[in-house]
């Protein structure tokens, strides 16, 4: 367990800046996730805080201490890999115990606590395979095993899912979430996947292009996004954005249809609109905000996407719950849920509402 | 399904005839080595070219072990080719694992000398070398061998080891050194046994040419006892006669050791010891 705290760190290969001005205060047990898109610089930042990559600038401190010149071996972390990384020589009990034969830890102790691990697990009958005779979901167990038998400070995790198929990944994800409550360590998580962000996380640190775009928990990143990007990355299906000028007291749209917009005092500074596609109701066709065209619908069942084109402003994705008879090629109209709207400035930061 | 993958019979027999041709055409020297080793020498003139003697024998055998120095050949070259083979591969080790992992300054310059080196013509260096062993005063021995022998086989050895390093994932070493270990430690403990195929391949390459290296052999030793074995198998030549049964009976003896050290190697030699390292 561990209080984990970057300040104002930043990396640079060559004259390159790969990630700046990284703040970030993790409290013990706590669950973080990164996310933002390739190439972002999340595994860069998870590398620094396992310690296999040097840190350019800046303190990264664990309980108060700063760590940044500590070796990996002595940082007390354990990390599981996106490629597992298992020692393809030595069998499954071995590469579990491998920590421990470092350490010097006599036989019997290793060889209980190989066992424990592999019955949570539930790999006690592998023990004795290579990794090569593994499935995919065994190999990341091991992985796993290899990173829980140390007890820990804390725990990292690069995209350690990311290899399997969806059915597995759900299975690992709550054997995931249930292993952060058992041992209540801290983990910080590196995944590209919304559900597993959204699922796991105490809190989501969302990046884009080496800086932190916005810090909070799940809810708070879908229901206040701080910036454009934010708000499309967040969310599944994407939230709709349309450009909008913003009056007095509303915005209107490119054929000066007007959306009226109560409680945005900073209505007038708004360039754009974003709405998620569960936030637009639709309503019989010559009322409501929008009118348009339905192009086209998927019925998933649960719910129903369906892809418009609105007059004057192009198309847009509308989702609902439940079974809703809409035919392609329908007339709708469309009605903003105006609580759940978001504007954003010319810069794309998002304009708050008050209270 | 079958059908479809069912050769035609003519493709099937022309495949394996191609490959009994080339065996034989490979073999065929070899077999003459041995067809004339166990020929006694007074028919190896009148039944020149008779696939198989009429008559078998083993004395040039005897006579090579019991009254050359051909044992005393095979022991110089034994402790050079193994001498060589080990410094090479040890040098080699380490750059290629430097060259692998660690940016540093200087490293395309060096690979690019390295690679230069491979260039020159032996001949050109033959009289710089024998200077500069002379200088040394290791003329006529075996040191001087292991030295020109190690110098010249480390840069190829070098970029083969690299290219074995290369193909063991960073994740493993990263995941050893997560695990508590140095990064000696990962060296020695991970990376170490997955590299032994590159070791066995690169030791096994260095051993063959330091084994049969004539050249160098030849110019730097000139005393009979730090003779290598293919500057003794000169000395069956006299002025007046070769002695084929005997030259061909020692060459038979010397392939023994190459042979072996194969075999020895052999399974590390064998790939795929990293597969399950990674990925599913
Ligand atoms: N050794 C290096 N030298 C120069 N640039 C590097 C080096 N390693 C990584 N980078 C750059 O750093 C940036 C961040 O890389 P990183 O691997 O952290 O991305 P990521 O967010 O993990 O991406 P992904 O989601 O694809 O795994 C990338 O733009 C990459 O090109
Ligand atoms: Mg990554």
């Amino acid at each position: 367990m561990a209080h984990i705290e970057l300040r104002d760190v930043a990396k640079r290969y060559g004259n390159v800046e790969v990630l700046r001005n990284i703040d970030l205060e993790i409290q013990d047990g706590e669950f973080i996730v990164l996310v933002g898109p390739s190439g972002c610089g999340k595994s860069t930042l998870l590398r620094m805080v396992a310690g296999l990559e040097p840190i350019s600038s800046g303190d990264f401190l664990i309980d108060g201490e700063r760590m940044n010149d500590v070796r990996p071996r002595d940082r007390d972390i354990a990390m599981v890999f996106q490629s597992y990384a298992l020692y393809p020589h030595m069998d499954v009990a071995r590469n579990m115990g491998f920590s421990m034969e470092i350490r010097k830890v006599p036989v019997a102790a290793r060889k209980s606590k190989v066992a424990q691990a592999a019955e949570t697990l539930g790999l006690t009958n592998l023990t004795d395979r290579l990794p090569k005779a593994l499935s995919g979901g065994q190999r990341q167990r091991v992985a796993m095993g290899r990173a829980i038998i140390r007890d820990p400070q804390a725990f990292l995790f690069d995209e350690p899912l990311s290899n399997l198929d969806a059915a597995l990944r759900v299975e690992m994800r709550l054997e995931i979430a249930r292993l952060h409550q058992s041992l209540s360590a801290t983990m910080i998580y590196v995944t590209h996947d919304q559900v597993e962000a959204l699922t796991l996380a105490d809190r989501i640190v969302v990046l884009n292009g080496g800086d932190i775009q916005q810090v909070g928990s799940p809810l708070e990143l879908y229901e206040r996004p701080a910036n454009k990007f934010v708000a499309q990355f967040i969310g599944s299906p994407t939230m709709n954005v349309v450009p909008v000028a913003g009056t007095k007291t509303g915005v209107t749209a490119g054929n000066g249809t007007e959306i009226l917009l109560p409680d945005q005092p900073l209505v007038s500074q708004a360039k754009e609109l974003g709405v998620r596609p569960e936030h637009i109701d639709v309503v019989d066709n010559g009322t409501g905000d929008l009118s348009a065209v339905a192009d086209v619908v998927e019925h998933l069942g649960s719910d129903t996407n369906i892809y418009v084109n609105v007059e004057g402003i192009g198309s847009m994705m509308v989702r609902k719950h439940g079974n809703i008879p809409v035919k392609s090629g329908e007339q709708l109209g469309l009605r903003i849920q105006t609580e759940n709207a978001h504007l954003f400035a010319k810069d794309g930061t998002a304009l708050r509402r008050v209270a | 399904m079958s059908a479809v993958k069912k050769r035609h019979p003519t493709f099937v027999v022309g495949k394996y005839a191609a490959l009994a041709f080339y065996l034989i055409f490979a073999l065929f020297p070899l077999y003459w080595l041995l067809k004339i080793a166990i020929t006694p020498d007074a028919l190896i003139y009148s039944e020149g070219t008779r696939l198989f003697p009429s008559e078998v024998t083993l004395l040039n055998f005897t006579t090579v072990v019991f009254q050359t120095d051909f044992l005393a050949y095979f022991r110089n070259s034994l402790v050079v080719s193994l001498g060589a083979a080990f410094f090479t591969t040890l040098f080699a080790a380490g750059a290629g694992y430097a060259f692998s992992r660690f940016v540093f300054k200087g490293k395309r310059i060096i690979i690019a000398l390295m690679l230069v080196t491979q260039m020159f013509p032996l001949l050109m260096i033959i009289a710089p070398i024998y200077k500069i062993v002379a200088e040394l005063g290791l003329l006529n021995s075996l040191t001087s061998l292991i030295v020109v022998y190690t110098a010249f086989n480390i840069p190829f050895a070098t970029f083969l080891m690299q290219s074995f390093f290369d193909g063991i994932p960073k994740d493993l070493e990263d995941a050893a050194m997560m695990d508590g270990c140095s990064r000696f430690q990962a060296l020695r403990k991970v990376v170490f046994p997955l590299t032994l195929p590159g070791l066995g391949a690169t030791l096994g390459f260095v051993f063959t040419a330091a084994w049969s290296e004539l050249l160098f052999a030849l110019m730097l030793i000139s005393k009979n006892d730090a003779m290598t074995f293919p500057v003794g198998l000169l000395t069956f030549v006299s002025k007046f006669s070769v002695d084929w049964g005997q030259m061909m009976a020692a060459g038979v003896l010397a392939l023994i050791p190459s042979c072996l050290f194969f075999i020895f190697i052999q399974r590390y030699l064998v790939q795929g010891l990293t597969s399950g390292a990674v990925k599913g």
